[in-house]
């Protein structure tokens, strides 16, 4: 039954990894099975857990970056709902654009774009206008505490944090209903941090979902609605 | 949504004992980067001369729907409307660059003979175009009346696309483009390769062994060996997750600088 | 009586055939480049065998030859090949255009306006105008095939691009009902206009290309241009020393070492004539 409940924007059941390794003769690496979760409109779910337990795995495969072994991926597009599990290329790259948001852990840099640029390319995605892209990419990067000197260079040579603010910066900057998180404070000082939980605090007000994963725990006590412990659906060797 | 641009159902051929491209089928939409990546001998250049009409097919059949909609086979085409299809709706962009340009002809005439071949005949206007179209591959506008043949390679490639591009295609087929070029080079080519696709809403097939320049440039990509597609999918996702053996092989072969 | 030891105009019959095949499709499409088997003609290549051959083929006795050379009757080439006929054929020659019924010429048209009872001859070195930017043989056929003749444009932009103007001054392009483009054979672009709605028949002949083409009477014949850079007819800045003649085609003549010169009437015929007018009205 391909039905979501009136507020889930995502729900995940029976979701399982097996990674096959065929430069190691064909070793399997069974990560994660059975895992169900959902995650609601204005609500952030928090994936916890020791760290190699698969829950960058979870997020990716919520992108349709890793392919699902089984089970289902539910996601609302307004009367809609999408099995990313089965979507094909064109779908997923359609979702991406208009209903799921992401925050990766690294930025992957682009070259000779200037920070401001990239985060403004993915407000006019969204469907803002060039004047209200630029504007919207500027008052982020504001609030996310980058320099304004910075912001025409491309972020090739930014510190660690500085390219993670751009990076969250890009995240927020369309009009996605659902935003997945992965490590997005990692490499942030207090300051930005608060920044960040400021902008998905205003972001839940408004309707839109997370995923998310945090490292730092005190970031996550004040923003997850809920925990997934995903040590539970962990196929891992017990340590 | 939409009928896909291009389809290509079945695609097989064979060089003698040699079958290059065994059953190869995908579909392309419009505004949609894909890349054929593979080894040398894998195929690809193949499939690519059979997608843009240049090679006819053993089997199999390649269906490219019009600017009016209609869905024409390239088999069907005539030869006067295969040739005026590569002239206005598609590009092809050639690895090696002399061989997609008039080496003895200024830049402005090599980007303006395609607007003459349409029927332009304002010398006036045609320059303007031509002037236009160096400055948004970033040449700079004095070169406008030097033949190819006093450009460096990056600014040859950037010349060859911008000749492309002047009656706005919507689909362009790419051969190794950065392939032999200086790396500060590929960059700002991919870079400017990049920006045009987004802005123009082009369909790309490119064909490359580079998986940074798969991974920069496009949507999706299919894996070739040995003339059949071993895989396929999202770029980031057949990058991030391989599945097959030869893509996992290919993905861990690469160098990181 | 010695026996004729050619056949009339030097080629055999059936090679007369031949080629008058070539030149009946030739008239039936205007313009376009008819292959035909070249003979060996008793002169080199690049000597005017294209036109030798044409004018051998279509010459009868009644004819009367005007062969120039520049618009000179006076040349060597013009008087060897006018001997060459008249030594084949027997015909009668003329350098008076006037009087001639069949004109063979190189890389000039005669000033005097040609009538539908005239056939002119032209020699041709390259027959294909878009061999300049086109090497393959292949590739042009197809182009032609196609009208796909973009390319003549890029030749003409270089031209501005270059020099501020179309540089091209002979041999100057032209399209033929329009439909097929052709090269005029190396004629000055002034010569240009009068291939257009002319009342005579004008072939051309390329020996060593072996081609052959046509415009047959009254055909349309347009140079190409651009809009903002229209065809324009040569002028020249003086008059010819000997006749005064304003509207002709004028040779630059070197007279001396110190650098003076004089401008004459290439066609000399025509020059010719207008002095004995001018003599003729001053004696009365």
């Amino acid at each position: 039954m391909n039905a979501l409940h009136a507020n889930e924007l995502l729900r995940v059941e029976g979701l399982s990894k097996t990674f096959t390794l065929h430069l190691h003769g064909g070793a399997r690496l069974p990560v994660l099975h059975g895992v169900s979760f959902t995650v609601a409109a204005g609500e952030c779910v928090v994936l916890a857990g020791p760290s190699g337990v698969g829950k960058s795995s979870i997020l990716k495969m919520a992108l349709g970056n890793y392919l699902v072994g089984e089970g289902r991926i539910l996601v609302a597009d307004g009367e809609r709902v999408i099995d990313l599990a089965r979507a094909d290329a064109r779908e997923i790259l359609d979702a991406r654009r208009r209903i799921i948001g992401y925050v990766s852990q690294f930025l992957r840099v682009i070259p000779r774009i200037g920070a401001i640029d990239i985060v403004a390319a993915a407000a006019q995605e969204s469907g803002l206008d060039r004047a209200a892209a630029r504007e919207r990419a500027a008052s982020l990067l504001a609030r996310l505490g980058l320099p304004e000197r910075l912001w025409s260079l491309p972020p090739a040579t930014f510190s660690g944090g500085e390219q993670q603010r751009v990076n969250i910066a890009r995240g927020f900057a369309g009009r996605h209903r659902l935003l997945i998180l992965d490590e997005p404070t990692a490499s942030l000082d207090a300051a930005n941090r608060q920044a960040v939980i400021d902008l998905i605090a205003e972001r839940k007000a408004r309707g839109t979902g997370f995923l998310a994963t945090f490292h730092d725990e005190d970031v996550r006590l004040r923003v997850a609605d809920r925990v997934v412990d995903v040590s539970r659906f962990s196929d891992r060797e017990a340590a | 949504m939409t009928a896909p641009l291009l389809s290509a159902q079945g695609l097989c051929k064979r060089f003698g004992a040699i079958a290059a491209c065994r059953d190869v089928s995908f579909e392309l939409n419009e505004g949609e980067a894909l890349t054929i990546v593979g080894e040398s001998g894998s195929g690809k250049t193949t499939l690519l001369n059979l997608i843009g009409g240049a090679l006819a097919a053993d089997a199999g059949e390649v269906v490219y729907r019009l600017r009016d909609g209609t869905a024409r086979a390239l088999s069907s085409l005539t030869e006067a409307e295969r040739r005026a299809l590569m002239r206005t709706d598609w590009g092809f962009v050639h690895q090696d660059a002399a061989r997609g340009l008039r080496m003895g002809v200024s830049a402005g005439g090599n980007i303006g003979e395609r607007l003459m071949a349409l029927g332009d005949r304002h010398y006036g206007r045609i320059r303007e175009n031509a002037l236009e179209w160096l400055a948004r591959v970033e040449i700079a506008a004095t070169r406008v009346d030097d033949p190819p043949t006093t450009y460096s390679g990056g600014m040859r490639q950037r010349l060859q696309i911008a000749r492309n591009l002047v009656t706005r295609p919507r689909l362009v087929f790419m051969d190794e483009p950065t392939g032999g070029l200086d790396v500060s080079v590929q960059a700002r080519l991919l870079d400017l390769m990049r920006g045009l696709i987004a802005d123009m809403g082009l369909a790309v097939v490119l064909v490359t062994h580079d998986l940074a320049v798969a991974r920069l440039l496009s949507h999706r990509m299919l894996v070739m060996k040995g003339g059949e597609v071993v895989e396929s999918g999202l770029t980031d996702r057949v990058l991030d997750d391989p599945q097959a053996p030869y893509t996992q092989l290919l993905v861990s072969s690469v160098l990181a600088a | 009586m010695t026996a004729r030891p050619y056949n009339f105009a030097y080629l055999d019959e059936q090679t007369k055939r031949m080629i008058r095949r070539a030149i009946l499709k030739a008239i039936a499409i205007p313009g376009y480049q008819v292959p035909f088997a070249s003979r060996e003609m008793p002169m080199p290549y690049g000597w005017g065998t294209g036109g030798v051959q044409l004018t051998a083929s279509i010459i009868g006795p009644d004819d009367v030859l005007k062969v120039i050379d520049q618009g000179a009757d006076d040349t060597t080439n013009a008087v060897s090949i006018r001997a060459f006929f008249a030594k084949t054929a027997d015909v009668a020659t003329t350098t008076d255009t006037t009087q001639a019924t069949l004109i063979q010429t190189r890389h000039r048209v005669p000033e005097t306006p040609l009538t539908a009872d005239q056939i002119l001859v032209y020699q041709v070195p390259i027959p294909e105008p878009l061999r300049f930017l086109e090497p393959r043989e292949t590739e042009t056929r197809t182009m032609h095939a196609l009208a796909e003749y973009g390319v003549m444009h890029v030749k003409l932009y270089e031209d501005i691009a270059r020099h501020g103007h179309i540089a091209t001054t002979y041999a100057y392009p032209a399209r033929v009902a329009d439909r097929y483009i052709m090269d005029p054979s190396p004629i000055p672009k002034f010569d240009n206009p009068k291939l257009d709605d002319c009342p005579a028949l004008q072939l051309f002949g390329a020996g060593r290309e072996q081609r052959i083409y046509a415009i047959p009477p009254h055909t349309r014949v347009v140079s190409l241009d651009f809009e903002d850079h229209p065809f324009e007819r040569t002028k020249f800045d003086a008059a010819c020393e000997f006749c005064g003649a304003a509207d002709s085609f004028l040779d630059e003549v070197v007279i001396d070492d110190k650098g003076g010169r004089m401008f004459v009437c290439s066609d000399t015929d025509y020059c010719q004539k207008r002095q004995e007018a001018q003599k003729k009205d001053a004696a009365e």
